[in-house]
């Protein structure tokens, strides 16, 4: 499976729709495959990220505000959405692989 | 602490004085991190002052600034204010436009502390710019069957009072935009809006999501918690589900009601509130209190003002006035050109039952406009299950049904143009009857036997002897 994370620098980005960076993780038995992709998206829409999700096959989207319409089409198209958290979003990643991040977490850091 | 810092927190203790006035207010310090926010802004925003401080202002505004090339930066490096336009999305997905004004916090000696920042909801602004649809008096609210135009005219009757209201209406009728549009027609407009679920959380959530907590109240209560009638005051708290509100909460609930103050989850001290409160539901709560599952008295208190919301499928021409409304929307929002819909389609569904009522009809129209691929909407670009099964009751139990025929019957009609020459055999009448039950169950055997109250091997002998397969 993949999660996407819209960051900004190293937290998790407050706006999903105005996410200039996402990092895409492949993910197996809980476990990181890989380094951690980043891709950039300098004026993209939030439809075009909400395509994006859904052409890279991503099953967990963790992000900052998301709008009601674009968090209820993802819920749609069977993506899980961790929203409105805040903090560093590799500790965001590791959270949602030990099945301990929830919508509207606050993390150190 | 710095003396600087200290100085500055001073300043964050006016956020108790600030509590009262009708913006949000944001103080930070000169890395741009939060010290404090008002009342205001935490109901705007969802968080609660304690719980951000610290943090970067924007994970927690999340504001459009930054994209605006970050006036914040400017204001703490030449120190005069800035007023700008943008707008935030908030913990409950709404996306708010905000007029926001960026002000340096200086000591005697002009020396930057750091800045305040106030927000102001300019969405009634925004409204009033926006295209009037002239289809209603209220913003959202769309329809010009007379039901709706008696609610149209007692709104702003209803705005005009601090009364409580009850709204009642089948699912999906429109319970939450009314609620929103009599808060914003009314003088509490710029104060928040609160809106509470009162069937999505357990009762010991809910009883402190409603009236808060002390810190210290039970494990895990680390910090002070207002609660949503204490972020709604001077607005309105809109308690959806009013019918699944536990009994003991009910009970405290009347208490709010009658003396406009409470006790928050382990504090001895009363908290004074004024927010209007306005519930809704789409139970039938005289139905309840015969089943002992809502107070009576709760709910005379309630029922001082009551709007009912007629289902879709009484609202005389409104399905067609929604139909090319959301045609629009949709060809909007999904750069489509879709020009209309054909006969056949307009009628499937101008004659659909509606379970869902508005917001069904405005998915059926989504998914519509999103599968045509053509300028015009046919029969086939509806759902399947408009087709499979007719469905005749609504999906909440409601005051409004209507003695319709049962779910799932067949429904042959001795007027269709193929039966009209009125001599059919009974051969063909069971033909008809075994060909509409496989459309209605999209061929599935099973199903169809069940619709006629067959069992499998009937169904299976009869289809082989009219050769139907």
């Amino acid at each position: 499976m993949k999660i996407l994370i819209t960051i900004s620098k190293n937290h998790v980005g407050p706006r999903f729709d105005l996410a200039n960076e996402v990092v895409i993780a492949r993910v197996q038995n809980g476990q990181i495959l890989g380094e951690p992709r980043i891709i950039l998206l300098p004026g993209t829409s939030p439809e075009e990220i909400c395509a994006l999700v859904i052409k890279e096959d991503v099953s967990v989207v963790i992000c900052g505000g998301i709008e009601e319409v674009h968090y209820q089409y993802l819920i749609w198209k069977k993506v899980k959405v961790f929203d409105s958290i805040i903090g560093p979003y590799e500790q965001a990643l590791k959270l949602v692989l030990s099945d301990k991040l929830e919508a509207g977490a606050i993390l150190p850091g | 602490m710095t003396k600087s810092k200290s100085a500055v927190i001073r300043k964050a203790d006016l956020l108790h004085v600030l509590d009262g006035v009708p913006h949000g207010i944001a103080v930070l310090d000169k890395q741009q991190r939060l010290l404090g926010l008002n009342r205001f802004l935490g109901a705007l925003t969802g968080y609660n002052s304690e719980e951000v401080q610290g943090i970067y202002y924007d994970y927690v505004l999340r504001s459009n600034l930054s994209h605006k090339g970050n006036p914040l930066q400017n204001v703490i490096e030449t120190g005069e204010s800035i007023t700008t336009e943008g707008n935030i999305i908030n913990r409950r997905r709404q996306n708010i436009p905000i007029r926001f004004t960026i002000s340096p916090i200086k000591d005697s000696s002009g020396k930057l502390l750091g800045v305040v920042l106030t927000l102001e909801d300019i969405s009634i602004l925004e409204d009033l710019g926006r295209k009037i649809l002239g289809l209603s008096g209220l913003e959202g609210i769309i329809g010009h069957s007379p039901k709706m135009q008696e609610i149209f005219d007692l709104v702003p009757v209803i705005s005009q009072t601090n009364a409580s209201a009850l709204i009642t209406g089948e699912t999906g009728t429109g319970k939450d935009l009314l609620a929103y549009a009599i808060h914003q027609t009314s003088k509490r407009s710029r104060y928040p809006f609160i809106k509470v679920n009162c069937s999505a959380l357990p009762e010991s959530l809910l009883e402190s999501e409603l009236f808060g907590y002390k810190r210290g109240a039970f494990t895990g209560a680390n910090t002070d918690k207002p609660g949503m009638f204490r972020l709604a005051h001077g607005g309105t708290i809109y308690l959806t589900e009013i019918g699944d509100l536990p009994l003991p909460l009910q009970a405290k609930l009347l208490t709010v009601l009658d003396d406009k103050e409470f006790f928050p989850l382990g504090s001895s001290k009363k908290v004074k509130v004024d927010a209007r409160v306005i519930a809704s539901t789409h139970r039938d709560l005289k139905k309840f209190i015969g089943q002992g599952k809502f107070r009576e008295d709760l709910f005379f208190r309630l029922n001082v003002l009551r709007l009912h919301l007629p289902p879709l499928r009484s609202r005389d021409g409104d399905i067609r006035l929604l139909i090319d409304h959301l045609l629009n929307v949709f060809n909007s929002n999904l750069k489509k050109s879709i020009k209309g819909l054909d006969q056949k389609a307009l009628d499937v569904l101008l004659n659909y039952y509606y379970p869902g009522n508005v917001r069904e009809l405005r998915n059926i129209i989504e998914y519509t406009a999103t599968v045509c691929q053509e300028n015009t909407i046919r029969s086939k670009h509806l759902p399947k299950y408009m087709f499979l099964s007719k469905e005749k009751e609504p999906l909440s139990s409601n005051q409004d049904q209507e003695s319709e025929k049962n779910v799932g019957t067949l429904d042959i009609n001795p007027e269709s143009p193929s039966e009209a020459s009125g001599s059919m055999s009974w051969v063909s009448v069971e033909k008809r009857m075994i060909m509409e039950a496989l459309m209605k169950t999209g061929g599935k055997r099973g199903r169809a036997a069940k619709l006629l109250g067959w069992g499998r091997s009937t169904l299976w002998r009869k289809i082989k002897q009219y050769e139907l397969e």
